[in-house]
C-alpha cells in the first residue's frame, strides 16, 4: 500500500458514500449537495491517477455547471424545502438490479485485476491532452461540436412550445376556457382531460 | 498503484447510479443518478490510461472528456425536458407520465386533437386573449 492506495481508497470511500447518500437522502436540495461531494472527491482520484486536465474540467464543468444546473431545476419545479416522502418508489426491484449491476462489475474486475500494482504514467497535462485532442481525436472533437450546438438548439426548441405550432394556436378564441375548465368541455376539452 | 481500487470505486457507484434510476420517482433525481453511472464510466476510462498501455498515450482521458461533454449536453436536453414536463403537468414524476397515450398525441397534429398536444400553447393564447380586454 504506497501513498497514493490510500488517497484512492479514502477518496473512494467518500465518493461511494456521498453516492449512497445521493441515491438514499428524502431531500431534495441535500441529494445535489451530496453529488458535489461525490464529483469533487472523483476529481481528486482523477488527480491521484495523473489525469489533472480531466479532474479540472470535471470541478469545472460538473460541479460547476451540471450541479447548478440540477439545483436550478430543483427550483423550477417548486421543490419542498423539507424531507418528502413521495421521492422514491418500493425499492426491491431497484436493490436487486443496482446491487447485481454494482457487484457483477465489482467482482468482474477483481477478478481481471487481483491485486496487481502498475507504475503511474506520465501526468496527463493540458500539454499532452491538447496534444492527443487537436492531433489524433481532432475528428471526434468537431462531431462533438456539433453535438453541443444540436443540444443547444433542441434544448431551446423543447422550451418554447409556440415554435412550430403557430397555425394550430390561431384557431379557436375559447382555448382559454378550455385551458381552465380542463375535462369539463366535451368538445375541445376532451382530449386535454384525459391527458391530463 | 494498484488499479483494482478505483476500479472497484467505478463499479460500486456504476450499480449505485442504477439503483437511483431505477428507484427513484422525481426525474431530477434521476438525472443526478445518470450523472452517477456517467461518473463511474469516466473514472473506468481514467484508470484504464494508467494501466492499459495504448499505443496512443492518454486515449481513455481524451474520452473521459469527450464523455463530460456528452454529459454537459445531456444534462442541458434533459432539463429542457423535465421543466416542459413540469409546464404540462405540474409534476415530475416520472411513473405518473402517460406514455400509452403518446402515440395519440402525435398524429393529432390537426385542429381536431390539438387541445391534449399544445396545451403550453394554450398559455400563449390566453396571452392573446387577454389582449383585447385591456382594449377595452
Amino acid at each position: 500500500m504506497t501513498g497514493a492506495d490510500v488517497l484512492l481508497l479514502a477518496l473512494g470511500a467518500v465518493a461511494v458514500g456521498s453516492g449512497v447518500l445521493v441515491v438514499a437522502t428524502k431531500h431534495l436540495v441535500r441529494a445535489g449537495l451530496y453529488l458535489v461531494v461525490c464529483l469533487g472527491a472523483l476529481a481528486g482520484m482523477y488527480l491521484v491517477l495523473t489525469a489533472e486536465l480531466v479532474a479540472w474540467v470535471q470541478v469545472l464543468i460538473y460541479v460547476g455547471a451540471v450541479v447548478v444546473l440540477l439545483l436550478f431545476a430543483v427550483m423550477l419545479t417548486r421543490a419542498p424545502i423539507g424531507a418528502s416522502d413521495d421521492l422514491d418508489r418500493p425499492g426491491w426491484p431497484a436493490a436487486l438490479v443496482g446491487g447485481g449491476t454494482g457487484l457483477g462489475l465489482a467482482a468482474l474486475l477483481v477478478d481481471a485485476y487481483r491485486w496487481t500494482s502498475v507504475e503511474l504514467p506520465d501526468p496527463g497535462t493540458a500539454e499532452r491532452l491538447g496534444d492527443q485532442i487537436f492531433r489524433t481525436w481532432v475528428l471526434p472533437f468537431e462531431v462533438l461540436s456539433v453535438l453541443l450546438l444540436a443540444a443547444l438548439v433542441g434544448a431551446i426548441v423543447l422550451s418554447r412550445p409556440d415554435i412550430g405550432r403557430r397555425e394550430v394556436d390561431r384557431d379557436g378564441s375559447a382555448r382559454p376556457d378550455a385551458d381552465r375548465a380542463r375535462g369539463g368541455r366535451p368538445g375541445t376539452g376532451g382530449e386535454g382531460g384525459r391527458s391530463r | 498503484m494498484r488499479p483494482v481500487i478505483p476500479y472497484v470505486t467505478a463499479a460500486f457507484l456504476f450499480g449505485l447510479g442504477v439503483y437511483g434510476v431505477l428507484r427513484r420517482r422525481n426525474a431530477v433525481l434521476v438525472l443526478m443518478a445518470v450523472e452517477l453511472m456517467l461518473n463511474a464510466v469516466n473514472l473506468i476510462l481514467v484508470t484504464a490510461d494508467t494501466t492499459v498501455r495504448a499505443q496512443l498515450p492518454q486515449g481513455g482521458q481524451v474520452f473521459a472528456l469527450f464523455v463530460i461533454v456528452l454529459a454537459a449536453a445531456e444534462i442541458g436536453v434533459g432539463l429542457a425536458i423535465v421543466l416542459q414536463l413540469y409546464r404540462l403537468k405540474a409534476s415530475v414524476a416520472v411513473d405518473e407520465v402517460p406514455l400509452t397515450e403518446a402515440p395519440a398525441l402525435v398524429p393529432a397534429g390537426g385542429p381536431a386533437g390539438d387541445t391534449a398536444a399544445g396545451r403550453p400553447s394554450d398559455r400563449s393564447d390566453a396571452r392573446g386573449a387577454d389582449r383585447p380586454e385591456v382594449d377595452r
